[in-house]
């Protein structure tokens, strides 16, 4: 084989977008295209009086303005997709428009349709609408209180559910030598891919042909739904995903505004385009985390944990959106023991309405906070009895001899090496020295830290029969479908659906190892629902390791029928042939050949093939994994405080992933670098800001820090490779470790830097100002 | 609305083009929409992240924040006029060689600011790359190979320069 799989392969899809050619939603241009514009709902919670669309009519350049009464029984609402069972869910659906009454900032109220961007806007501005405000609630720890304002009449309290699959005794705490608990506030963020949400949609009205082009990391599951929020068939939507800018979990959800888009592209017969611009996307795609997680470790004096009991409290926002109850409730209460032999496991958690924009998935999704709560929880555990943190995570990480491993949440962790990761970690960051130095430095008043966070989680979802029994709306298997043209050109089309993290590549090798031929050669074809049949798209470090084990499987049934042709045509059994550098050759004869691009065109030509074979050289294979895959690593931040000003300094920051094995060493560095600087933002900069009448006071870029090139350090990576046995390619997913790794290495680093000062806690994100007032109220204690 | 367009002319891409537009209307929407020239991209609508960048008169701006009646007269260079595929611009280079972009939405203005970077320092630090990347926002790559890209570019730049072959795109 050519071993094209392990090695830093140049990416095929960078030469279109270095140049120019990319193409997104926004560069279709169709003739006779309009152009869709939200008006919004300014006030968090607020009954609609009336309405008055009748001078935005009159403007000349525009088609249409719908309102939420207009709409009724036209359209349906837009659900959630993940009805998580045992747990009481009220689900309240989405109208497409807010009829009587608005949830919160940023709600669409009406959506106009002109002949062009600047008319559309202008035309939002001529609609008169009179509210009458009502009374909001913005935090859900206020939410759940009696007597407080309902973000929905019929649901009491304002709980959406209350999950509670596992619960450990008080006893169990009661009689530990040691019980450390700490509050955690999981702040909001908000995802922010560069390029915001978008739609295009065209409808043919002799055929009943709608394509609706969108920024969707899941075309499939987009189709399903708007097709029936709709009334067309599925046979008649076509979901188009072109390339996306970027997803991070924002561009899973199912939305409204895409399928109004398409409604008025039908309704009006004519093109129609929506641009979501980004102060829209901070109010109205969807946010992210925003939970109040309560933690309780026990454990003995000696370092052993014992026991961990979660108690989650998340702000769902004013609906549950997609994949809204599964975020906080399994993603998260399944990898609340993290990477630790700990045997009982209490989790509970309480899904709230609000009157905010509503949370989904956002990279990690729901990992990221389990490994942050677990994460400090070992830094309050070490520090209570007063031994060194690396030297409790070592005592109490799982060993790899008890892999596949059975966590007291009911999870099989596949494999794993998690102490070979950190003591990989420690050489790299070199602790002894650093505690040296450390030692030094505060002796001259400065204020050096270092965090640890030694995680695992769940990705590569999963199992379809997890799916069913946890009350998923859809399959978790993938497929790929391999088709040999006849000149040995490659096509595969996968029900994945990738936004930047460089499968068009990752799978491309995969398939040159597979038959020999060039990389050049193989196109991956994904994000379009009338070329792939189903798949369940790009989410939860899916897509190689089920949709890339889906394409290595259907490309080895490929190959079995190119040798059965090979063998053939070279006239002796298949167990004589050679395959070497995509040539077929006899063992016996080695002169005696032919090339996998040969075989392509007998295969393709059917002049002379084995009897009863048929013709082509194509092959599609279903894989449903037996199971999550779990990668995990350490990563070890270096901080240095300025105590004078709160300021923080990010020194170093290494990272040992094990994802499994590697397809190409360079995308993996990338995807752990970006999930890296999107955890070091939620740690340090990150934080999706409501007061108390529910308005964004994040709304912009101006406002909402993203992390920007100066503010982060070098990234030193390594890899160790323990290779997943759930999937043909041994592969785990590494889209998410850095995002779920990187906030409590940073939050440890700044904790361990201002230990001196008696702080112990503090949350995210970790702005100079918040440090700062804390040494102000601490700093007393220690000469500064 | 009422107001009536202008008539603006202006060389892209070394291209000169006349064009009747609003007073109103921004440069990235002019060259997206009447001149199909999609590689410049929208990310935000306060000019912080850069996605949107392009050149002008040898100077890296926002086209967001500049009105296409402003650049009556003036020379602009978008990723279109940046490089082909047979002669890609150093920066493009260096991008694709070190892993520089991800889902490449913002790369056309990343790639475009760094181009008016290394006009003006064509040897730069890493931390000079970094500061230099203030007026960009990339969401993918944690920047980390978009400063090996830009130093891979420099150093191309400089091995044409010693055969004295001037890169497309330098300066205006």
């Amino acid at each position: 084989m050519n071993g094209m799989v392990g090695t830093r392969t140049k990416r095929k899809e960078d030469p279109r977008f270095i140049t120019g050619n990319g193409h997104f939603t926004d560069d279709i241009h169709l003739p006779g295209m309009t152009y869709a514009a939200m008006l919004r709902s300014p006030h968090a919670h607020a009954r609609i009086v009336s309405i008055d669309v009748s001078e935005a009519l009159q403007h000349p350049q525009v088609l249409a303005v719908y309102t939420g009464q207009d709409l009724l029984n036209k359209m349906k609402s837009v659900p959630t997709y993940w009805y998580v069972p045992g747990c009481n869910l009220i689900a309240k659906d989405r109208n497409p428009l807010a009829i009587d009454k608005t949830h919160y900032v940023g709600e669409g109220v009406a959506f106009v349709i002109a002949k062009d961007r600047y008319s559309a806007r202008d035309a939002i501005e001529l609609i008169e609408v009179i509210y009458e405000e009502l009374p909001v609630v913005v935090n859900h720890e206020d939410a759940m209180e009696e007597g407080t304002v309902l973000v929905h009449e019929d649901v009491p309290n304002n709980i959406a559910f209350h999950w509670k699959p596992t619960s450990v005794p008080d006893e169990v705490f009661e009689q530990a030598e040691v019980v450390v608990k700490q509050r955690f506030i999981e702040q909001r963020l908000i995802p922010n891919p560069m390029e915001t949400r978008a739609a295009v949609a065209q409808y043919n009205a002799g055929s009943g042909d709608m394509t609706l082009w969108c920024t969707s990391q899941n075309p499939h599951i987009h189709r399903n739904v708007y097709a029936d929020v709709l009334g067309i068939s599925e046979a008649k939507l076509r979901v188009i995903s072109p390339d996306i800018g970027g997803g991070f979990g924002a561009k899973i959800g199912v939305y409204t505004e895409e399928a109004l888009t398409a409604y008025a592209a039908r309704d009006l017969n004519c093109p129609v385009k929506w641009i979501e611009d980004r102060h829209e996307h901070f109010m109205a795609t969807n946010h992210a985390r925003d939970e109040i997680i309560d933690v309780e470790l026990a454990g003995q004096k000696d370092g052993t944990m014992t026991a961990i009991r979660v108690r989650n409290i998340a702000n769902l926002g004013a609906y549950v959106s997609t994949m809204g109850a599964a975020v906080p409730t399994l993603c998260f209460g399944l990898m609340a023991p993290g990477a630790y032999d700990i045997s009982l496991a209490g989790v509970e958690v309480i899904g709230v309405y609000t009157n905010t924009t509503p949370t989904d998935a956002y990279r990690g999704a729901g990992k990221p906070e389990a490994a942050y709560q677990i994460e400090r929880i070992v830094d309050l555990f070490a520090d209570s009895i007063g031994m060194d943190p690396v030297e409790v995570r070592k005592k109490n990480l799982i060993s790899k001899e008890k892999f596949p491993y059975n966590s007291a949440m009911g999870c099989v962790y596949d494999s794993g090496n998690y102490h070979e990761a950190l003591d990989i970690a420690l050489q790299m960051v070199q602790y002894e020295e650093f505690l040296k130095q450390q030692e030094e430095l505060r002796k001259k008043g400065r204020y050096l830290g270092i965090g640890f966070s030694t995680y695992v989680e769940l990705c590569g979802l999963g199992p379809s029969k997890v799916a069913g029994a946890t009350g998923f709306q859809g399959g978790l298997w993938e497929n790929a479908t391999v088709r040999v043209h006849p000149t040995g050109a490659v096509t595969v089309f996968t029900g994945t659906c990738p936004h930047g993290q460089g499968e068009e590549t990752t799978f491309a090798q995969i398939i040159v190892d597979k038959f020999g031929v060039p990389l050049e050669s193989i196109e991956v074809i994904y994000g379009d629902t009338q070329i792939i049949a189903q798949g369940w798209g790009t989410y939860g470090s899916r897509t190689t390791a089920v949709g890339g084990a889906a394409l290595a499987i259907a490309a080895d049934r490929v190959f079995a029928k190119a040798k059965k042709i090979a063998a053939h045509e070279l006239e002796v059994s298949e167990d004589e042939l050679n395959f070497e550098r995509g040539v077929f050759s006899r063992k016996d004869l080695p002169e005696s050949k032919r090339t996998f691009i040969e075989i392509a065109k007998s295969a393709n030509m059917s002049w002379n093939l084995p009897e009863g074979m048929e013709p082509g050289l194509e092959a599609q294979a279903f894989f449903d994994p037996e199971n999550f895959v779990f990668p995990f690593g350490t990563h070890i931040c270096i901080v240095e405080v300025d105590v004078k000003t709160g300021t923080i300094n990010l020194q170093r920051y290494i990272a040992v992933d094990d994802v499994g094995n590697l397809i190409n060493p360079m995308v993996a560095e990338g995807q752990v670098h970006g999930g890296i600087a999107q955890g070091i933002g939620q740690a340090l900069w990150e934080s999706a800001v409501y007061n108390e009448q529910g308005q964004l006071v994040s709304g912009t870029f101006m406002d909402y820090t993203m992390p920007k090139a100066r503010f982060l350090p070098k990234i030193e990576t390594a890899f160790t490779q323990t290779p997943s046995p759930v999937n043909p390619l041994g592969v785990k997913g590494v889209g998410e470790t850095g995002t779920t790794a990187a906030p409590p290495a940073v939050v440890n680093a700044v904790m361990n830097a201002l230990q001196p000062f008696g702080i112990k806690a503090l949350d995210m994100p970790l702005t100079p100002e918040k440090v700062w007032k804390a040494l102000q109220k601490e700093g007393t204690k220690v000469d500064s | 609305m009422a107001v009536e367009n202008v008539n603006v002319s202006f060389s892209v891409n070394g291209v000169q083009k006349c064009s009747s537009v609003e007073p109103r209307k921004l440069l990235v929407h002019h060259l997206r929409d009447d001149l199909g020239l999609t590689g410049t991209h929208i990310g935000c609508d306060t000019s912080q992240c850069g996605a949107c960048t392009v050149m002008v008169n040898g100077e890296a701006v926002k086209s967001c924040t500049v009105l296409t009646v402003q650049v009556e007269g003036s020379q602009v260079l978008t990723v279109e006029g940046l490089g082909t595929m047979q002669q890609l611009h150093p920066i493009q280079k260096g991008f694709w060689e070190e892993h520089g972009l991800q889902c490449g939405f913002c790369t056309p203005g990343v790639m475009i600011a760094m181009v008016n970077l290394l006009d003006s320092n064509p040897n730069p630090t890493d931390e000079e790359i970094r500061d230099g990347l203030e007026g960009v926002i990339c969401r993918c790559t944690g920047y980390q190979h978009i400063v090996n890209a830009v130093k891979h570019a420099a150093q191309l730049i400089a091995e044409s320069k010693k055969l004295e072959i001037m890169p497309i795109g330098e300066g205006s």
